[in-house]
């Protein structure tokens, strides 16, 4: 089985390519959804509540209904055809980014409506810009928003419907280590399949341990 | 400061990223997708013929593999630029609209009846396809594909032949799924179920599934390529596509069709059938 996992070469390219497909597309999400998160969780504005239903329910959306409309958007028929992105990596990653913001914004909102509302008033006293108060309290809601990026994370680099449909299960730009177990399955192949399920858990573990290092550590 | 530093290492790690999802794409600008079918796929034929297409032609051929009806109906919205399937009635239908183009033979193979040793059905004895349907509707379990592929198109086409309404049985089961998977929930059920002979060999050792029926002229699985028209879907690379067919029906590459996994299984999975015939001497 540790043969299986290290000799081969195409395995190490999907794991490099599950990384860097889910990495990107949690990048993107962490970048959109934690200012979308301290926005939603500072201000009072008509539909808040309305708005913080509909992305509480994004969060637990069906991977696989957010492949088929990425799919009939960037399908060369579709609107977004022109732009030649389905089955590539591009279009993973804008499935995955569409999956995980909901989780990562959720996630945010919560983290920042646990800090006491005094600490950004003081902050503004003390004459801390905008970005900067955002920097600042992201500091103190770390603990919080590193699980963010755990669930995005975690949600997207396992999930398999959206990639298929809109990757396409390409061996040499889109096959992922989600996709490639289900190829290995219905091939018959149930060692690789295996071996690729252990990947894909140490994956996760390698990639979780590292960010609750960064969350446990205490700042200097 | 320290929120620019972390915005430039961002910016870096962004960049890495695009080149390396970049690098990890299409090498080359001209690419073709190829809708075809889950048996081709499954059989490892592609993974053959595909790298050695890619490399002597430059041409990246980005497979879909579906059932041969999702296939044509990628041809006739204009979503793939080839199509490589095994429905010849449903074919003749996007020929006919002009979606399909440069059709070429490439091969075939046969299906095979396929169900468990104890064979309760009895269908072994039998002469017909017909009276096997009939004798496994009335004593069988039977998995059906149900996923509008060329092998479930041919099913269903065994049942109309044997005058069975397929809807009437209260023992046949679709899995929705491809040849494999549906292989091996047909072996866990201990029921019958129709499938094409490279699949089925490719898979046998994992199966305690036997032929039980096979020979049948109705069991014939021919495999045609075609190009999407671009006169009317104008996003379609009929030249590159042309260029794929060009490439399978040439003599190379039908004479490894014949070879691929023969040495395995003692038998070709897939007779080409485009090769010129033998000259006299």
């Amino acid at each position: 089985m540790i043969d299986l996992l290290f000799a081969d070469t195409t395995l190490r390219a999907i794991v490099l390519r599950s990384v860097l497909v889910s990495g990107a597309a949690t990048t993107l999400a962490v970048l959109l959804g934690v200012p979308v998160g301290y926005l939603i969780a500072r201000r009072t504005f008509p539909g808040r509540t309305l708005l913080l239903g509909f992305i509480n329910t994004g969060m637990g959306m069906p991977p696989v209904v957010v492949g088929l409309v990425v799919w009939l958007l960037l399908v060369r028929s579709g609107p977004l055809g022109d732009l030649g992105l389905i089955y590539t990596p591009y279009a993973m990653v804008l499935a995955q980014f569409l999956i995980a913001t909901p989780i990562v914004i959720g996630f945010s909102t919560a983290s920042f409506q646990a800090l006491p509302p005094q600490l950004a008033e003081l902050l503004a006293v003390l004459g801390a810009g905008r970005l900067q108060t955002l920097w600042i309290l992201a500091q103190e809601a770390k603990l919080g928003l590193l699980v963010a990026v755990m669930a995005a994370f975690g949600g997207i680099v396992s999930e398999v419907g959206a990639s298929m449909i809109v990757g396409g299960n390409l061996e040499r730009s889109t096959r992922v280590l989600t996709t490639a177990i289900v190829t290995e399955t219905s091939r018959g192949q149930i060692e690789r399949a295996l071996a690729l399920g252990l990947a894909l858990l140490a994956l996760s573990f390698v990639v979780n341990l590292g960010l609750t290092i960064v969350q446990q550590r205490t700042r200097p | 400061m320290r929120l620019r530093l972390a915005f430039l290492r961002l910016a870096a790690v962004v960049a890495i990223v695009v080149g390396a999802l970049q690098s990890s794409d299409a090498q080359s600008n001209d690419s073709i997708i190829l809708a075809t079918t889950t048996s081709t796929q499954d059989s490892g034929l592609l993974d053959v013929l595909v790298p050695r297409f890619e490399s002597e032609r430059g041409i990246q051929v980005k497979v879909i593999a579906v059932g041969t009806g999702a296939a044509l109906r990628m041809a006739a919205t204009g979503d793939a630029d080839a199509v490589l399937v095994h429905a010849p009635a449903a074919e003749q239908r996007y020929v006919d609209s002009g979606d399909l183009v440069d059709g070429r033979l490439i091969m075939h193979n046969d299906f095979v009846i396929v169900g468990p040793d104890t064979d309760p059905a009895r269908v072994r004895e039998l002469r017909s396809a017909a009276e096997v349907m009939r004798a496994i509707a009335a004593r069988g379990v039977f998995i059906s594909r149900g996923d509008e592929s060329g092998t479930h198109s041919q099913e269903l086409a065994l049942w109309a032949a044997a005058r069975v309404d397929p809807r009437s049985l209260n023992r046949r089961e679709e899995t929705g799924q491809g040849m494999g998977a549906t292989l091996s929930v047909a072996d866990q059920k201990l029921a019958y179920t129709l499938t094409d002979r490279a699949t089925y060999l490719s898979l046998r050792s994992r199966l305690r599934l036997v032929i039980v029926f096979q020979g049948d002229a109705s069991l014939r699985n021919v495999y045609h390529v075609y190009a999407v028209s671009d006169t009317k879907h104008p996003k379609a690379n009929r030249g590159a596509a042309r260029a794929f067919i060009d490439f399978l029906v040439s003599a190379q590459i039908q004479r490894a069709i014949s070879d691929f996994k023969r040495k395995e299984f003692g038998q070709s999975l897939f007779v080409p059938d485009a090769l010129p015939p033998p000259t006299r001497q």
